[in-house]
């Protein structure tokens, strides 16, 4: 969820998105999902000379998962912030993970009750 | 245990996030390794880190004496979000002082 909203305050801005295949695409962020997946505007790829058959592309979805690496604008992005969502988000998980488990617990109790009555 | 949440390692991740504000070593697929500070985390490994160096290690073999070449080639970025899908093992500053 940290993520996602980071990416959502970015839309608009410049970013390069680097892939698993090496594949380096620079472009305006249009929007994102909860899967991180990406959708670029006025793309350009890096080595052009590499992937000719890029050159006519302007716009891209980029899947989620094939995504190495995201080249941020620094001045964009306020690390303050993000440190302090991260240590909440952190908590959050564990008070899921906690209530998860009471929850696994309790049925399990129920369980071994009903088979000895 | 609120009171023991902030500081204390009770899980993996907490040493993560114990690390933030800090500079850390990750170590990733393909033999590329990043040092880098820690902005931010989330429970796949997601991470943004600035001021970070990567290293790739490439071996070439040379075509006379089928000789293994070690190259490390490194590249700075500013800011840099890297999926957690990639990554091996994230290790702590390590405390010098």
């Amino acid at each position: 969820m940290l993520f996602f909203s980071f990416y959502k305050s970015l839309v608009g801005k410049e970013i390069t998105v680097e892939l698993k295949n090496d594949l380096s695409i620079t472009g305006l962020l249009q929007s994102v999902d909860q899967f991180l997946n990406i959708k670029l505007k006025d793309i350009k790829v890096n080595e052009e000379d590499k992937y000719p058959y890029m050159i006519s592309v302007k716009n891209c979805f980029i899947r989620g998962s094939v995504v190495r690496y995201v080249h941020l604008p620094a001045e964009d992005v306020d690390v303050e912030t993000l440190q302090d969502h991260s240590r909440l988000e952190a908590r959050e998980q564990k008070k899921q993970n906690k209530q998860h488990q009471e929850q696994k617990s309790s049925t399990a109790t129920t369980a071994t009750t009903s088979t000895t009555v | 245990m609120d009171k023991r949440e902030e500081g204390s390692v009770e899980e993996p991740l907490d040493l993560i996030r114990l690390s933030l504000d800090e500079r850390i070593f990750v170590k990733m697929r393909q033999d590329r390794e990043l040092r880098g500070k820690l902005h931010a985390y989330d429970q796949h490994l997601n991470m943004i880190l600035s001021d970070v160096e990567e290293t790739i290690k490439v071996v070439e073999k040379d075509e006379e004496t089928d000789e293994e070449i070690i190259r490390n080639i490194k590249r700075n970025i500013k800011m840099l979000f890297v999926r957690g899908d990639g990554v091996i093992l994230i290790s702590p500053p390590l405390r010098t002082s």
